[in-house]
Formats: structure tokens, C-alpha cells, sequence
């Protein structure tokens, strides 16, 4: 198995090496091949895995396969842990990556910087294997950190875009914010469990009940903040989301593929990974769900004002993140997985379908240009209402399921505030179908809005952008029926996942649930089904029905709208008070610290001292031999003398 | 019989003739070396006299070695000299003072 598992690591690696170094020398039909046939190879190799871990019930694999660097008695290795988590994950990330591998093929194919995209994304999908395949701690922060490296490399692929190379700048300084929480949150399981092994660190869990760091804070909850902080920057949580939206700067693939279907989720996957931990601490798990539910409310409103394609779908990824951490909070671990699972499809779908949508437009992202193109592009138009469908949890779809079980293990959790949180889910729904619907009303139906140049190119995009959104809308319509049996409620999680007893959402939903199909048919008497239909219809009637209400309600309401176009002033706090606290700071430094004081007093200072001492001794040097001669003369007689009359006179033995 | 101390207030007398040659002429720089030159010779009487006084023949060596250095320090002194006057015209000391600070 071992062997199993470094090809499925390896293969994107080596395809990532041949596109990024060969790719000019091969040509772009080998590079998207050899990258292909990497990912391809992992892919099924993770099926293998999957069904050899999850479905078969072997267990777990955790095995160092080399030492990485050594010191003292602290040793870290790279080491691969694969359970029925990891399997999951492999799984979703092996699948999408190799769905938008094959549909980069059509989207990239007249830019310039083909095979470059081909090794970055190949490279991606390595840092993602790591990410999730990671047995300890330090191997997890290098593919987190690998996986942000790529995010920005391909945030800002455009490089001769300005706003591309501002986006990216922004999310690796974003991130880095995050990373220092991660850290911090690492070095504390350091030095107090003196390893970084997981497996050892939750075998050592008692060790630490109790303790206490800096004033009362326990530590367990201590870790548990920093590392969410972590989470919170890479699965952009509220404050450190400002990120996310810009990131759409960057191709449509790598949208659907990091920011929305995977790296984002990597928050998600820590935190579940370490529920042992985070189990042990109520203050934590409250934390993450006040902030998934936030994230997931005022986000989601957020979409509703955006016209921008892409922008819509990031402030949607946004607010499911935000349900997954709610999820987190309250102990759903593996519904948080389980709507990971789901969103990754349907939202790489929703992603893949924008991007085809926008080359077709030929490269137009506003939605109030699009309109009407149902006839024009069929299979894309099918396509996104799946996914539209999944995101807003229509009875029956993926996200039907997911969602609905966030909502009833948030309805059943013990903690403070989550009768707030709740509610703030239940409105979410409500947002949900609002601005995916009025996305969807404006892209496809109704007028026509598109300029007369571009309608009479319109058609339907080439194969290799179809066939990865079909084979997407498949799971995204189906996955969540015939997975959330087993993977919540028959054990395929249960072995990665620990769960305090007095945490009792899991154990309700467990016995409420009779089956798939009877959700369907409970769904109608419930709230998130009617607001859910509230919200299709709202946006039926603002973006098709009646379209000057839209308009009057932003007049009528011009305050709240300022608040959600300026997307409640984040990025404007950020400049204020960050950026220009850090300029100022820098300023400080430069101009009193650096040439103030290291320039003109310690370099300049130390020149004018020896200068002032020179010009003191200076006159007595003029340059005329006879007063060199003089000075000589004159020291060596007061030598003399000095020799003569001191003590121990060595002339004085001699005979005259 | 002359004794040591005759040599060593001839050669104090020849020394001290030298420096104030070094210091009173402001004239000429071959007046310079030659009062260098003195003042090498007294160094060498004291030298010869402590030698042969002391039964030491290391003195009379070293003033071999004296002998040939100030020969080579007036060959080469007078070489500069030349080029001196001709850069400059002169060999007057006061206008020698390039290196004051």
C-alpha cells in the first residue's frame, strides 16, 4: 500500500515537473497529456483507496516514509495517514482536479501561458495530496503552505493584469495572517506534547486537560484558536475572507478548483482531522461556530449585490464555507465533510459552468450584459440549474442533504448561542436561493442583454468544457442521496472522527433519520424547504418579473445598499488601519530607526568621530622636514630622560 | 691615550652639528642630507668606539651595514632630488610641504 500511496502523491508531481520545465519543448498536447495522465493515475488509485479503506473497512494506514530533518529527540518525517477521512478527500480532490485538468484543455487553449497552468495546477493537486495525506503536523503546514503558494501563483496568472497581481499579493498577505495563528497553534502542541505525530498527540490528550497558559486561557483551547485562526485564513472565514473574492482575478479553472472545490476547504479538513482536540474544548467549538455563522449569513447577503459572474459564485463559496464551520462548531464533523464533499462538486460545476459561460461572452463577466442564453449554450444551461439546485439544497439534490443536516445538527447542539446561529442558517437558505437564483434568472432567461458582435458568435462551448460539467452534475445531483447513510450515520467517518459524549447533535440525527428518501418527503413541512422557495421566487420576481422593484428597493434602501457594495467597508478597515498602519510603521522605521539613527548616528557618527580627532591632530602635521625632525628629536630626548631617571636604568651598567 | 669618552663627545659634537643642520636650514635639501650623513658618522664613531672599547667585533659589523645604507639612502635621495628640481624648478625646503594636513 505504501507504494499505492507514493504514486498517488508522486504522479501529479512528476506530470507537474514535465509540463513546467519540458512543456516548451513538448508542446501543448503532451503537456496536457503527460499532466492528465498523472492526475488520471492518482485519481484511480484514490477510487482504489477509497474502496480499500472506506468500503472494505481496512484499517487505517499510518507508516513515516522518511525522515525529514532531525534534532535532539524530536524527529519530523513525511509520513502518509490515510484513513476513511483522508480516503474521502482523496477522493473529491483527485476527481475535481481531474475534471478541471480536462476542461482547462477548452478554457485555456488560445493562452499564451498553456503549459505553465498545466504544471502549476498539476502541482496543486501534489500539495493537496500532502495536505490531506499528512501524518503529522509539519507535513500538514508544508502542503498548506504549498497549496497557498500555488493559489497565489495562479491568483495572479495574468501577471500583466494589475488588479490580478494586487489580488494575489492580497491573498498570500491574508494567508499569512492565518499562518501565523497555524504556527503558533504547532508550536504549542510542540512543546507541550514534544512531537508532532497526530496519532501520538491524541493518544496524549490527558496529559494536557488542565493546564493553563498566560492568564486562565486552558490550553487546549489555547491550540485549538490558533489552529482554527489557520483555518480561518485558507477556508476564508470573517475576518480573513477579504481574500476569496479577489482571487477570482485569477482563471476560471483554478477558481473552481482551488477557491472553491479544495484548497478553501483544507480549514475544514484540519479542523476535522484534529476534532479529538477541538473536542476536548467548548470555548473553541464555540468560537469556530459564532464565526462559520457570520461568515455563512453575511457573506451569503453579500452575493445578492454583486454583478459579477464569478464574484457571485466566490461570496456563495464563501457563505458554504461558512455552513461547514458551523458545522464544525457544533461537533457535525462529519457533516461538515459530508457537505464538503458535496459543495466541491456542485460549486467546481457552478465554477466550470461560469467559465464557460464567460468564453462564450468572450471573456464578459457582468451579468446584467448576459441574458437569454439558455438557447444559445443547452448543456451549460442544464448544467448550472443542477448545480444552482444543489447550492440551494432543492430536495433531493447534494446539497439538499448537506445543508438540511447542518441545519438540524445546529437545531440540536448544546453549546451557548446556537439557538442565535440557527437562525442565522435558516436566513441563510433564504440568501442562498435568493442570489444563486438571480444569478442563474439573469444569465440565462429573459431578455437578451448581450451586445450585437458577441450574440452572433454565441454557442455552445467545445467538448472538453461539457464533459467535465456533465460528469460534475452528476454527483452533484446525486452523491448526497446515496452517500449521507453511510458516511453520517453507518460509520465510514466514524473511525477518524471523535466526538464528545456530552456533544449530542450526531447521536439526535442519528436516531431521527429513517432515510434518504423520507427527507425528501419530511422537507415540505420544514423551514429551510420554504425559505428556500421563498428565495427562488424573490428572485424570479426582482431579476424577471418585475425588475424596476429591484431598482426601487436600492433607492428606497440606499444606506444598506452602500453597506453591502463596500461588502461592509472589510477592505477599507484593512487599508485604513492595516495597510497604513504598516506604511506608518515602516516609515517609523525607516526614517528614525534606519537613516535616523543606524545612517547618521552609528555609520556616519562613528566617520565624524575619527574626523573630529584627525582635525586635532592635524596642525602638528606641516608638511616641513625640520619640524618632523624637531618632534623627533624632542621625543627622543624626553625618552631618554624618562629611561635615564625610571626605576631600573639599563645604561647604568656600563663602563664610563 | 684617548679615551672612551673623547670619542663619544666627538661623535655627540658631529651629532648635534647634524641636527642643527636638520633644523636651522631652510634653505636646501642637499644641505639636508648632508647633515644626515653627519649624523650617521657619529652614530658610527660611537659604534667603532664601543667596540673596540668593549672587545666586541658585532659593532664594527654593523657599521659596515650603516656605511652601505647611507650610501644607498644618498644615491637614491640625490636621484629624487633631480626629479624634484625638474618638476619643480627648485629644491628649496619651504615649498616641500605637499603632505601637510
Amino acid at each position: 500500500m505504501k507504494l499505492l500511496y507514493l504514486t498517488i502523491v508522486l504522479a501529479p508531481l512528476i506530470g507537474s515537473f514535465f509540463a513546467g520545465f519540458l512543456g516548451n519543448i513538448l508542446g501543448r498536447k503532451a503537456t496536457h497529456s503527460i499532466t492528465i495522465l498523472g492526475v488520471l493515475i492518482s485519481t484511480v488509485l484514490s477510487f482504489y483507496a477509497f474502496n480499500y479503506h472506506v468500503l472494505e473497512g481496512n484499517d487505517a494506514f499510518n507508516q513515516n516514509i522518511y525522515t525529514w530533518l532531525a534534532f535532539g529527540d524530536l524527529s519530523i518525517s513525511v509520513g502518509f495517514l490515510v484513513d476513511n477521512l483522508t480516503a474521502v478527500m482523496l477522493v473529491v480532490v483527485s476527481f475535481v482536479s481531474l475534471m478541471v485538468h480536462i476542461y482547462t484543455i477548452g478554457y485555456m487553449h488560445d493562452d499564451d501561458g498553456y503549459t505553465k497552468f498545466f504544471s502549476y495546477i498539476s502541482l496543486f493537486t501534489f500539495a493537496m495530496f500532502m495536505l490531506v495525506m499528512s501524518n503529522n503536523f509539519m507535513q500538514l503546514f508544508f502542503g498548506w503552505e504549498a497549496v497557498g503558494l500555488v493559489s497565489y501563483l495562479l491568483i495572479g496568472f495574468w501577471h500583466h493584469k494589475e488588479s490580478a497581481v494586487e489580488a494575489n499579493l492580497k491573498a498570500f498577505l491574508v494567508n499569512r495572517v492565518g499562518d501565523l495563528g497555524f504556527l503558533l497553534g504547532i508550536a504549542l502542541v510542540l512543546m507541550y506534547f514534544n512531537t508532532l505525530d497526530y496519532v501520538q498527540v491524541f493518544n496524549n490528550l490527558n496529559n494536557i486537560a488542565g493546564i493553563t497558559i498566560v492568564d486562565d486561557w486552558s490550553l487546549v483551547t489555547a491550540i485549538c484558536i490558533l489552529l482554527f485562526i489557520g483555518a480561518m485564513g485558507k477556508s476564508a472565514q470573517v475576518p480573513l475572507h477579504v481574500w476569496l473574492p479577489g482571487s477570482m482575478e485569477g482563471p476560471t479553472p483554478i477558481s473552481a478548483l482551488i477557491h472553491a472545490a479544495t484548497m478553501v476547504t483544507a480549514g475544514i479538513f484540519m479542523v476535522s482531522r484534529m476534532s479529538p482536540l477541538f473536542e476536548l474544548s467548548e470555548t473553541a467549538l464555540m468560537f469556530v461556530m459564532i464565526i462559520g455563522a457570520i461568515t455563512a449569513l453575511f457573506m451569503g447577503l453579500l452575493g445578492i449585490v454583486q454583478n459579477d459572474i464569478k464574484r457571485v459564485v466566490a461570496y456563495s463559496t464563501l457563505s458554504q464555507l461558512g455552513y461547514m464551520t458551523v458545522a464544525l462548531g457544533v461537533s457535525a464533523y462529519s457533516v461538515a465533510i459530508f457537505h464538503l464533499m458535496t459543495h466541491a462538486f456542485f460549486k467546481a460545476l457552478l465554477f466550470l459552468a461560469a467559465g464557460s459561460v464567460i468564453v462564450a461572452m468572450h471573456h464578459e463577466q457582468d451579468i446584467r450584459k448576459m441574458g437569454g442564453l439558455k438557447s444559445k449554450m443547452p448543456i451549460t444551461y442544464w448544467t448550472s440549474l443542477i448545480g444552482t439546485l444543489a447550492l440551494i439544497g432543492f430536495p433531493g439534490f447534494a446539497g439538499f442533504y448537506s445543508k438540511d443536516m447542518i441545519i438540524e445538527a445546529v437545531r440540536y447542539s448544546q453549546l451557548p448561542y446556537a439557538d442565535w446561529v440557527y437562525i442565522a442558517v435558516i436566513a441563510g437558505v433564504f440568501i442562498t436561493a435568493f442570489y444563486s437564483f438571480r444569478m442563474f434568472f439573469m444569465v440565462f432567461h429573459g431578455q437578451s442583454r448581450v451586445d450585437k458582435h458577441t450574440e452572433s458568435h454565441l454557442h455552445e462551448s467545445p467538448w472538453s468544457i461539457t464533459i467535465p460539467l456533465i460528469a460534475l452534475a452528476i454527483p452533484s445531483a446525486f452523491i448526497g442521496f446515496y452517500t449521507i447513510e453511510p458516511m453520517l450515520f453507518t460509520g465510514w467517518l466514524e473511525s477518524a472522527i471523535i466526538i464528545d459524549p456530552s456533544h449530542a447533535s450526531m447521536e439526535i440525527l442519528k436516531s431521527n433519520f429513517i432515510s434518504a428518501l423520507e427527507l425528501i418527503s419530511h422537507s415540505i413541512v420544514t423551514w429551510p424547504f420554504w425559505m428556500m422557495f421563498l428565495g427562488v421566487i424573490t428572485a424570479w420576481v426582482f431579476s424577471l418579473y418585475r425588475t424596476e422593484w429591484a431598482d426601487w428597493i436600492k433607492n428606497k434602501f440606499k444606506g444598506l445598499n452602500y453597506i453591502l457594495e463596500s461588502l461592509y467597508g472589510f477592505d477599507r478597515l484593512n487599508e485604513i488601519f492595516f495597510v497604513n498602519g504598516f506604511k506608518r510603521l515602516g516609515e517609523f522605521f525607516w526614517k528614525v530607526t534606519d537613516a535616523g539613527f543606524i545612517d547618521k548616528t552609528l555609520v556616519n557618527g562613528s566617520a565624524k568621530l575619527a574626523g573630529f580627532f584627525g582635525s586635532l591632530i592635524r596642525p602638528i602635521q606641516t608638511g616641513f622636514v625640520y619640524h618632523y625632525a624637531f618632534f623627533m628629536i624632542l621625543s627622543l630626548l624626553f625618552i631618554l630622560t624618562w629611561v635615564l631617571y625610571s626605576g631600573e636604568n639599563p645604561l647604568l651598567g656600563l663602563p664610563f | 691615550m684617548i679615551s672612551l669618552s673623547d670619542y663619544l663627545i666627538l661623535s655627540s659634537i658631529i651629532f648635534c652639528i647634524g641636527l642643527v643642520g636638520i633644523f636651522i636650514n631652510r634653505k636646501n635639501i642637499i644641505t639636508l642630507l648632508m647633515c644626515v650623513e653627519l649624523i650617521l658618522a657619529a652614530v658610527n664613531t660611537n659604534f667603532i668606539a664601543f667596540s673596540h672599547f668593549l672587545g666586541n667585533e658585532a659593532g664594527q659589523i654593523f657599521v659596515f651595514f650603516i656605511l652601505t645604507v647611507a650610501a644607498a639612502e644618498v644615491a637614491i635621495g640625490l636621484a629624487i632630488l633631480t626629479l624634484m628640481f625638474r618638476n619643480r624648478g627648485s629644491i628649496d625646503i619651504d615649498i616641500t610641504s605637499s603632505l601637510k594636513g
